[in-house]
């Protein structure tokens, strides 16, 4: 039977190294995704999560379980990216909606869409594609405190009153923060939602 | 129940994470008001939307960076370390403490022979019981000792059998 978070967690405590890499393994991929979609880089969503982890590891000899460890987890995550995004502010450049789809270069697809017709299927990979660079304009342009939300609620799947205690907020303030965070993504992807029904 | 009363209960209702009596006073409203019925649909179908997003997977070298950190990392220790013993140091604790021991339990021929050389009883020792016989002229003749008072004689014969016993 696999042994829990808590209890992973407990034994980094008392020294055991393979118990942090079975924590390593079990959550570098929701952090780095988390973060990838919160910095939308992924050079410096690595680095963050590089980051969370080392600090998961320097705090082992205080950790208590009082919470569940995915709330503390992505707490960390959450306050690394917010301040990284305050950061980095002035460097970052709104992406139009009218940029060519290669503006998705930082997760490595990037592609041109001046490709010789030689599939019979390229149109329809473009629709796709330019349906995926929409979807996540649309996350993108969320205020911060929405999108980590909005992230936690539908990628991590996590309750909300985990949610409310990694964002500092009541259950209640979450609930609108959710209600406002779709609202804006129901106007910004009308085009796609109203085909989607 | 307005509309605006609704919205906290609407992310929820979506969801399926309200309470039975809840989900029945949202069905209610739903019922009767079309806007919120269009709204929650949508909101339906954009969580649908954000399905499509593909994962990303973390590079090849992430799990070996942490471990370059983690490894990196000095090793903390509690205050309270500095006091618990090490293996060594509790061996060579255990080997100093035993030899002591030893030391102190063994037969000692020297130190009641040094004590007589300075005590009141020198005169009875025999000169080649003596280790250090270079000093027993300089003793015998050092006149401030000889104006010290004479051993009580009862003494003398059961000292003198000790140290021949011994």
């Amino acid at each position: 039977m696999a042994r829990s978070d808590v209890q992973l967690m407990l034994d980094v405590k008392a020294g055991d190294e393979q118990s942090f890499a079975l924590l390593l393994q079990r959550y570098r991929s929701p952090l780095v995704n988390f973060l990838y979609r919160m910095v939308r880089n992924r050079e410096q969503a690595e680095d963050l999560a590089q980051e969370v982890f080392i600090r998961v590891y320097r705090a082992r000899a205080e950790y208590v379980p009082s919470a569940k460890f995915t709330t503390w987890l992505f707490r960390i995550a959450t306050n690394l990216a917010l301040n990284s995004l305050r950061d980095t502010r002035h460097q970052r450049m709104d992406i139009s909606l009218d940029a060519p789809l290669s503006a998705d270069a930082e997760s490595g697809d990037e592609r041109t869409l001046d490709v010789a017709d030689k599939h019979p299927d390229i149109e329809q990979h473009l629709v796709e594609e330019a349906r995926k660079a929409m979807i996540k304009h649309a996350i993108d342009k969320l205020p911060e405190k929405q999108r980590a939300a909005v992230l936690l609620h539908k990628y991590q799947e996590l309750d909300y009153g985990e949610i409310a205690k990694i964002l500092s907020c009541s259950e209640s303030a979450l609930k609108s923060l959710l209600f406002r965070a779709y609202e804006t993504l129901r106007v910004e992807l009308a085009p796609l939602v109203t085909g989607a029904k | 129940m307005s509309c605006s009363r609704i919205e906290k209960q609407m992310m929820p209702y979506v969801d399926g994470r309200l309470k039975l009596s809840e989900q029945q006073q949202m069905e209610a409203h739903l019922a009767a008001c079309a806007a919120c019925r269009v709204r929650v649909n949508e909101f339906r179908a954009v969580s649908g939307l954000l399905d499509e997003l593909p994962q990303i997977e973390p590079s090849g070298a992430f799990d070996a960076r942490v471990r370059a950190l983690v490894a990196a990392e000095p090793v903390k220790q509690s205050w309270w370390a500095v006091f618990a013993p090490s293996p060594r140091a509790a061996f060579a604790a255990s080997l100093l403490l035993l030899a002591t021991i030893w030391i102190g339990s063994r037969p000692s021929n020297m130190n009641m022979t040094n004590g007589g050389v300075n005590g009141t009883t020198a005169q009875s020792i025999d000169p080649n019981d003596l280790p250090v016989l270079e000093n027993y002229d300089i003793l015998a003749n050092f006149e401030p000792l000889t104006e010290l008072p004479q051993p009580v004689q009862g003494d003398e014969p059961d000292d003198s059998d000790n140290n021949q016993s011994m």
